[in-house]
């Protein structure tokens, strides 16, 4: 098997493979994040069957945490599969801190954090930002320490998704992007390797100073969240709540009771991006 | 145990972490790990029961007490009833047995 080995804030990963090219895929993207000596998890992409390794090949993600049902993808999205693996570990596995499935950015140590459902934005609104003055800290999950109730990063690749591709590609024309893959089940998806400054810092974490609950495509708006909303908005946002237990309570409570929250609608970055920096001024 | 006037507990204030937010009030329940969001009057209830074994009446009494309304109100008897059964439902209260009354 090809294998690949990555650390990605404090969570480490060793990557598996029937095939190479989706190996050697992860190697370039990540070619400026540690490798760890001793993994958290492992991710495996196994070819289906014997025959599948070369014919119309298909691999399926399997690792420590598995979902049952997951189903396999295409080899050519061998990246994604990989990508969701990792994910999955995270999800599934990880108990040193709350996650959140959110993003998040970072400026004088201070930490915006945007959640919300697949399509709100806010993978795109965190890469947006990370090129505009602040700190990327993650797309896809942020850490919440259970004692400091600090944001921890977690910058994985960044996942652009349909429109956002051609936007980013467009305000950041230096920035390495992986293959684009076409037609996988959440559309058409390429990364993009977070700016060099993320990575270097991406053990140093920020106080949570604002929460933004993003929606595009609708009219600008921005609307207050009662406490008790945003409670149950993150407890639907967190893969490991439950498993947590009492600190992972006590850590949400806290974050809700301490972190302003906004809900914010819009149309167009730029647009978003205003907003963000307004309430920023203003709430932060 | 008198059926017709049941005695409750409430679950042990260190079994409990209770975080008011607004009109919404957060209880985690270490014997359980659940959290539940509740609203008036469950967590003035919880505290109105203290760490004894209380029938409606003292509960209500003691409610009234702190929110100026008639105790024996047949409304208020009804509402403290029904959240009671709603907290045994959840574990945040228990019924006396014979055992224990």
């Amino acid at each position: 098997m090809h294998e690949f080995r990555v650390s990605v804030g404090p969570a480490s990963f060793r990557l598996l493979s029937d095939w190479q090219k989706p190996i050697a895929q992860m190697r370039a993207l990540y070619a400026s994040y540690p490798e760890p000596e001793i993994p958290d998890f492992t991710v495996r992409l196994e070819a289906v069957s014997l025959l599948r390794r070369f014919l119309r090949p298909s691999g399926a993600i399997e690792g420590d945490y598995m979902l049952p049902d997951a189903a396999p993808l295409p080899v050519e999205q061998g990246l994604l599969a990989l990508e969701m693996g990792m994910n999955l570990q995270m999800a599934l596995g990880w108990r040193r801190h709350l996650i959140l499935h959110a993003s998040a950015v970072e400026r004088d140590g201070r930490v915006l954090v945007m959640t919300g459902l697949s399509g709100s934005g806010k993978s795109t609104l965190s890469a947006m930002l990370g090129l505009d003055g602040w700190r990327f800290m993650g797309d896809e999950f942020v850490l919440i320490d259970l004692v400091s109730g600090a944001a921890v990063p977690y910058p994985r690749l960044i996942s652009l998704k349909n429109l956002a591709i051609a936007e980013m590609q467009r305000v950041a024309p230096s920035a390495q992007f992986g293959p684009v893959m076409a037609g996988t089940p959440k559309g058409d998806i390429r990364h993009m390797v977070p700016s060099p400054e993320a990575v270097t810092r991406m053990a140093e974490p920020g106080i949570p100073a604002l929460l933004l609950f993003p929606s595009f495509g609708y009219s600008a708006a921005v609307r207050e969240l009662q406490l008790s909303e945003t409670f149950v908005r993150l407890t639907q946002a967190s893969p490991n709540y439950v498993a947590l237990g009492e600190p992972g309570f006590t850590a949400l409570a806290r974050f809700v009771k301490t972190v302003p929250a906004r809900a914010i609608d819009y149309e167009t970055g730029a647009e978003a991006i205003a907003m963000v920096e307004q309430l920023w001024d203003t709430l932060a | 145990m008198n059926d017709r006037n049941p005695l409750y507990r409430a679950e042990s204030p260190d079994l409990l972490i209770v975080e008011p937010l607004d009109d919404m009030t957060l209880i985690y329940h270490r014997r359980s790990g659940i959290t539940h969001m509740v609203t008036a009057p469950v967590p003035e209830i919880l505290e109105a029961m203290g760490q004894e074994l209380v029938d409606i009446a003292t509960i209500t009494a003691r409610l009234s007490h702190q929110f100026e309304m008639e105790a024996d109100a047949s409304d208020v008897i009804a509402i403290v009833d029904s959240r009671l059964a709603d907290m045994m439902a959840l574990g945040l209260v228990e019924r006396a047995s014979e055992g224990t009354a």
